[in-house]
């Protein structure tokens, strides 16, 4: 998914956006760019539908890509800058594609505390991926180091994509959750 | 449509005790239960929207002075008087009537503190009825709820309450027949720390990048798209309908003079009974810790614990008998903050738990703020090296004097966010520091908190 980029010289710098991966999507289906109007529609300024579009765009684009970010702006008639910079603000808004499984391990101090900087590295291990790295290669992982998952109390903690959120993970907890990934019970990235 | 938690909860919510007239149970009521968060059962079991039908009946003023008496103080970190906060909204003169906002900040990003989602999660309806008392009180019409972007799983379940609210006419255009009409947005938030900052929180709202604003002008003249507006924490606003249930001047009885009611404190760490704690405000740390938490899971002692979320100054083993109320902590010289309580062990390396602190904000540092954002990298790199046995004696002192030059020359508390730890881990473990820098290792020999293959 990773489309190689032209080479960055002097005569030709790249804009920031520019080195960002490419998406396969370009546009908006049209449904989607009735649900973004729905929602800009609810707030006293379509401004505000900057975040909910982007993650709409997340959603249909698989990763909010510099088209996912251009594409935003033309459904909410605002400026690419503005969506820009909103979108490379926010660590939720992945500027680069991630896998099937999206694992997000919390290394914060709690955490730490009963074990989640030797979660992470057995989440690596077992997936053959290193955090920030991409997905790997059969497209199935990728790993993200975040910061508090608000589940201090039950640590160490993970969540894959949006819906699997599991505390007190150890290695067969673990194994566990990567099982249900492989046989599909959990519902892959931005579906 | 997944998300909604089918499975067991293995987080623990109570104790023993835990909804007797010493621990009266406001908040936390049936948390751990699925199917607490029904209307049916918040109706049925825990005296559901009663305040909210007594609360229309008030004029909106009396409703104010009524959370005046009970003198809650908000419990999102400040401890801001809550009554004295919603007067502060300017109100409509025969010339000019006003659009105002209530704002929820549900974005609970604190290390250590994870007690608004229990609350989301268990009484969203109570957070619901609290919403609509506030919005009467201040003549608001629409309140926002800013939830962090991760806890999708409970935006599913809180757009659900918000769907039987509406059906039942607790929310709507004209609640219960009081011609009071009151809308809730929900608004996702995308990873940012600072979002929890009131300020940066309504940037976010408006759709911009997260960056804290200059004060004054403060929110209650000029907050949301403009608008006067007044932003409440999801604790202090799920605190509201128990006051008028029981009565302000009743529920000002609770916990300690200036520091009324419960507050749900939230112990992580190395204990053995971790979870969350509703408890009057003004008991001994000591009480929270040893005794209803279990002190540490193998015996081994105390050494260090946060009181007051990542972003308070640490207290040894000496400051454990320190009442836990916003007054007696700050005396203490830290902070009750967001009521976080992390336990840590003899056995935890003070340097990489200092450093794994302040790599959090040098990472959530919004780069608005040069002492900030240049600041909290500096002091990462210098503990890395310390850390990594390349540390210098000298290199002390320059944290010691990084501290004055970043706290309190920012927009926003997250600059002393970081040196409020910082400083103090310095101040009262200095031995550990010396011993790593010149035997280039831990002092001691616990589990590492830092992985070999982080990604910041």
């Amino acid at each position: 998914m990773n489309h190689p980029l032209p080479p960055e010289t002097v005569d030709h710098p790249m804009a920031p956006g520019e080195r960002l991966p490419k998406s396969e999507r370009t546009e908006f289906s049209a449904e989607a760019v009735a649900e973004i109007q729905a929602i800009a529609a609810k707030y006293p300024d379509k401004l505000a539908a900057t975040l909910p579009a982007l993650h709409i765009a997340q959603r249909d684009f698989g990763f909010v890509s510099l088209a996912a970010m251009k594409a935003v702006a033309k459904a909410l008639s605002i400026p690419e800058g503005h969506v820009f910079g909103v979108a490379s603000f926010y660590t939720m808004y992945q500027k680069h594609p991630v896998g099937k499984f999206h694992i997000q391990v919390c290394t914060n101090l709690p955490c730490a505390l009963n074990g989640g900087a030797q979660l992470l590295e057995k989440v690596c291990a077992k997936t053959g991926v290193k955090p920030g790295q991409g997905p790997s290669r059969d497209g199935l992982w990728s790993i993200e180091e975040v910061e508090c998952l608000a589940s201090c109390g039950s640590g160490p903690c993970l969540q894959v994509n949006a819906d699997v959120y599991e505390e007190f993970v150890d290695e067969p907890k673990l194994d566990e959750i990567m099982d249900a990934c492989k046989r599909g019970e959990v519902r892959p990235w931005a579906q | 449509m997944a998300a909604i938690r089918t499975k067991n909860d293995p987080q623990r919510y109570t104790f023993v005790g835990y909804g007797t007239d010493k621990y009266p149970a406001l908040l936390l009521r049936g948390a751990g239960d699925l199917d607490n968060w029904k209307l049916a059962t918040y109706e049925t079991k825990h005296e559901g929207y009663i305040a909210l039908k007594q609360a229309l009946k008030m004029e909106p003023s009396a409703v104010i002075e009524e959370m005046k008496t009970s003198s809650l103080r908000g419990r999102g970190g400040a401890g801001f008087p809550c009554g004295m906060k919603w007067s502060f909204m300017p109100k409509d003169t025969p010339e000019k009537k006003l659009t105002r906002y209530l704002v929820i900040n549900a974005d609970e990003g604190e290390p250590g503190t994870f007690k608004d989602r229990a609350i989301l999660e268990y009484n969203p309806h109570q957070m619901i009825e609290g919403i609509v008392i506030a919005c009467h009180a201040m003549q608001a019409h629409t309140a926002f709820v800013y939830i962090r972007g991760e806890f999708l799983w409970l935006i599913e379940k809180l757009e659900a309450a918000l769907d039987e609210a509406r059906a039942k006419g607790y929310l709507g255009k004209d609640i219960l027949g009081s011609g009071f009409g009151c809308e809730i947005i929900v608004h996702r938030g995308a990873g940012a720390y600072i979002c929890g900052e009131e300020t940066a929180l309504l940037n976010s709202l408006e759709g911009r990048r997260g960056e804290p604003r200059v004060k004054p002008p403060f929110p209650a003249a000029k907050g949301a798209f403009g608008q006067p507006t007044t932003i409440n924490n999801v604790e202090t606003i799920a605190t509201v309908p128990p006051i008028f249930r029981m009565g302000g001047a009743e529920y000002a009885k609770l916990g300690t003079p200036k520091n009324s009611g419960t507050r749900v404190f939230c112990v992580s760490g190395h204990v053995k009974r971790p979870g969350l704690y509703e408890l009057p405000l003004g008991l001994p740390l000591d009480f929270i810790i040893n005794e209803l938490a279990g002190g540490t899971p193998t015996g081994k002692k105390i050494k260090c614990v946060i009181p007051g979320g990542a972003s308070a100054p640490v207290f040894d083993a000496n400051d454990l008998d320190c009442p836990m109320d916003f007054d007696a902590v700050r005396n203490k010289g830290s902070m009750a903050g967001s009521g976080g309580i992390i336990v840590l062990d003899e056995d935890t390396c003070m340097v990489q738990a200092c450093l794994r602190l302040i790599r959090f904000y040098a990472h959530e540092s919004c780069g608005q703020c040069t002492p900030c954002r240049e600041g909290c990298n500096w002091m990462e790199m210098i503990l890395n090296r310390i850390e990594h046995g390349e540390g210098r004696m000298e290199d002390l002192d320059l944290l010691a004097k990084m501290t004055p030059r970043i706290a309190g020359r920012t927009l926003c508390p997250l600059g002393d966010a970081a040196c409020g730890p910082m400083d103090s881990m310095l101040k009262k473990f200095r031995a550990e520091f010396e011993h790593h820098i010149t035997h280039k290792e831990c002092a001691v020999k616990g589990r590492t908190l830092l992985s070999a293959v982080g990604q910041h």
